[in-house]
């Protein structure tokens, strides 16, 4: 057996995880109840089996029919993009808006093709200037600006 | 005439100075994300989600309806000049536009576009505003076993339009339907697949997955490779069609506006395949069909229309049955639900200035995008020489704090990395995300229904058939699916989708 279509082969690999463990979940930890009262399982039991036999189509397939392969991951932008991300949200109280979005800018940036620092730190001042007068100011979001130790 | 009379009442509101700024804004924001290449409607619209919770529900609709529709507008511009979709609906608009603009006609492709688009926008207000209301009345009769079918059939739609392969678009639909369950379940109160975090307990955010999947996925997938953009930037001399073109140009306008107000009404519909079918449909009645391709005006006018036309009576499912039927529109229950409106037939008869106000502001946001895209050309052109370095970290930025506002904590933006990760896999998969996030906004929604419905039969399931409307939607999904499971017509369809990438 080769896999012919490995697009195919590790999608139907997806669908099936996905589609098994929502189907064992919900039926360890929830009622099925029966057709007529329907119980919290019964619905998430039905999809998660629907979902691995789908997967199992699709598996199947990607022995039969020839496919591209599976374009290669970029990890750089994916992993800092994320990384932003993430920095942003949690160190939004104790940094304020200002530290958070600089972590978020330069973060973000470090991302791309090209990280020219000077650009980069003008874009950053009109953000905070631009989010602080817009989402602080103007919407009334309750986030702290400065960061907490200089409060 | 009672619609008139509707309609009158729409425009008092419409044209009352905060909504029409509130229109002004939105369209002004739709032509610009229209513009850019990279954002979309729908990650524009999840951003905009959060902070449309401060105002007035009629002016926080009206804005976030101009943002889809004016997308539509701006799309066209980056399509014809730089030969990139500045929105996926004007996809074909590539083909002829940026042939046109390199023949030193750039000036009457983006003029062809606007003015198809308005046209476009004319007509289907008036659709809207003539088939809603029956519609909404007919609607009013269903009951579970009604709309549990309705939904399968959008889903069903929805796959049929997705690209390539059909068993994943199921799958994801079903992935999406799954996704949506956990939560708080309503009938036992039971919390499903929530791993004991509490910020779960109230289901995970649409917002949220929207932005994962389509936002972030977006930027981390633009990233990879350092295109280069090809900008006309030089001085577009006329704007005007010659008389030679106004012939050419009325048929497929009139053409693309209604198979777009056709195709945009049907669940699963929308912008985008409005605009791909129009091409097609030209393609094969015009006369010129050898042009195609290198600069027919044609292949603009028709394309454009529809997808303005498709785009607005999308908002038909919506309205009146509380169905979405699109992401967009998916997006505009969500900005519903917050306002503490319950989508669904009722909101024409108990919210009637809600209603036709908005539809009034299709028509007035339609002329605004006119004067946007004509005379201003020149700001949008400027717009298009921003790199994209610039661009990124700017919509993170916005997306970051739109996601955090939503319940001011952290948890929701690494629920969209989540997201962002697994749409970033489903490009790589070719997995496409749209019937997912379909799926996930009807998962409740179609399991209350069959609840309801299984309950009502005492667990009968032949009342899905039994039912004359019911039996008609399972039958027209049953046609659906047969129908594009056919081997001839499914490599129709892979054709079709090629040619469209």
């Amino acid at each position: 057996m080769k896999v012919k279509g490995p697009k195919e082969f590790w999608a139907g690999l997806m669908f099936i995880a996905f589609g098994l463990f929502f189907l064992f979940w919900a039926q360890i930890n929830y009622q099925m109840g029966s057709a007529v009262r329907m119980g919290p399982g019964y619905f998430p039991s039905v999809l998660g089996g629907l979902l691995a036999v789908l997967g199992a189509l699709v598996l199947i397939d990607a022995f039969v029919e020839a496919g591209p392969k599976v374009p290669s991951f970029h990890f750089r932008p994916l992993i800092m993009i994320l990384l932003s991300c993430l920095a942003f949200a949690y160190t939004l109280k104790p940094l304020g808006l200002v530290g958070a979005t600089a972590l978020l800018v330069y973060l973000g940036a470090l991302g791309g093709h090209e990280f020219k620092f000077k650009e980069v730190t003008i874009l950053y001042v009109v953000l905070v200037i631009f989010s602080v007068l817009v989402f602080v100011k103007g919407l009334t979001l309750p986030f702290p600006i400065w960061p907490a130790f200089m409060e | 005439m009672e619609i008139f009379a509707n309609l009158a009442l729409g425009f008092g509101v419409a044209l009352s100075p905060f909504n029409l700024l509130m229109c002004l804004i939105g369209v002004l924001l739709g032509t610009l994300i229209g513009v850019l290449p990279g954002v979309g409607p729908v990650a524009t619209i999840a951003m905009l989600l959060p902070i449309t919770f401060n105002l007035n529900p009629i002016g926080a609709l009206i804005m976030l309806a101009g943002i889809y529709y004016g997308a539509q507008y701006g799309g066209s511009t980056t399509a014809i000049l730089v030969n990139l979709p500045g929105e996926s609906s004007s996809v074909v608009t590539c083909l002829d536009g940026y042939q046109m603009a390199r023949q030193g006609r750039a000036g009457p492709a983006l003029a062809t576009a606007a003015l198809g688009s308005f046209f476009a926008g004319c007509v289907s207000t008036l659709i809207v505003a003539m088939f809603a209301p029956p519609l909404a009345e007919v609607a009013l009769k269903f009951g579970p076993a009604e709309y549990f079918s309705l939904m399968v059939l959008g889903l069903v739609a929805a796959v049929v339009l997705a690209h390539g392969s059909l068993l994943k678009a199921i799958a994801m639909v079903i992935l999406g339907l799954l996704l949506g369950l956990v939560g708080t379940d309503v009938n036992s109160g039971v919390l499903r697949f929530a791993f004991g975090i509490s910020e779960l307990a109230d289901g995970i955010g649409f917002v949220t997955v929207a932005m994962g999947m389509f936002g972030l996925a977006e930027i981390i997938t633009n990233l990879e490779d350092k295109g280069t953009r090809e900008v006309f930037t030089k001085k577009i001399t006329h704007l005007w069609p010659t008389k030679q073109d106004w012939k050419r140009l009325w048929a497929p306008v009139l053409r693309g506006t209604f198979l777009g107000s056709a195709l945009g009404i049907l669940p699963g519909g929308g912008a985008l395949l409005s605009s791909f079918a129009a091409y097609t449909l030209e393609k094969k009645v015009s006369r010129f069909s050898h042009e195609f391709g290198k600069g027919a005006i044609e292949g603009v006018a028709a394309p454009e229309s529809a997808n303005n036309a498709g785009a607005q009576t999308s908002f038909i499912p919506l309205l009146t049955l509380g169905i979405p039927s699109n992401a967009v529109m998916a997006l505009m229950i969500g900005a519903m639900m917050i306002q503490g409106i319950a989508p669904g037939p009722q909101v024409m008869t108990e919210r009637k200035e809600l209603f036709w106000g908005m539809i009034a502001s299709m028509w007035v946001g339609n002329l605004m995008l006119v004067v946007l895209n004509l005379p201003l050309i020149g700001m949008w052109i400027k717009l298009l020489t921003v790199p994209y370095r610039i661009l990124y970290p700017s919509i993170l930025v916005f997306m970051a704090i739109g996601v955090y506002s939503l319940s001011n904590n952290p948890f929701d933006v690494l629920l969209m990395g989540i997201f962002g990760l697994l749409g970033y896999v489903c490009v790589k998969l070719e997995c496409e995300p749209a019937p997912m996030i379909l799926g996930f906004i009807l998962g409740p929604l179609m399991e209350e229904n069959l609840r309801r419905a299984m309950l009502l039969s005492r667990g009968d399931p032949m009342t899905f058939i039994q039912k004359p409307i019911s039996a008609g939607f399972i039958i027209a999904s049953v046609i659906l699916l047969v129908i594009i499971a056919l081997p001839a017509l499914r490599k129709k369809r892979e054709e079709v989708f090629v040619e469209e990438a």
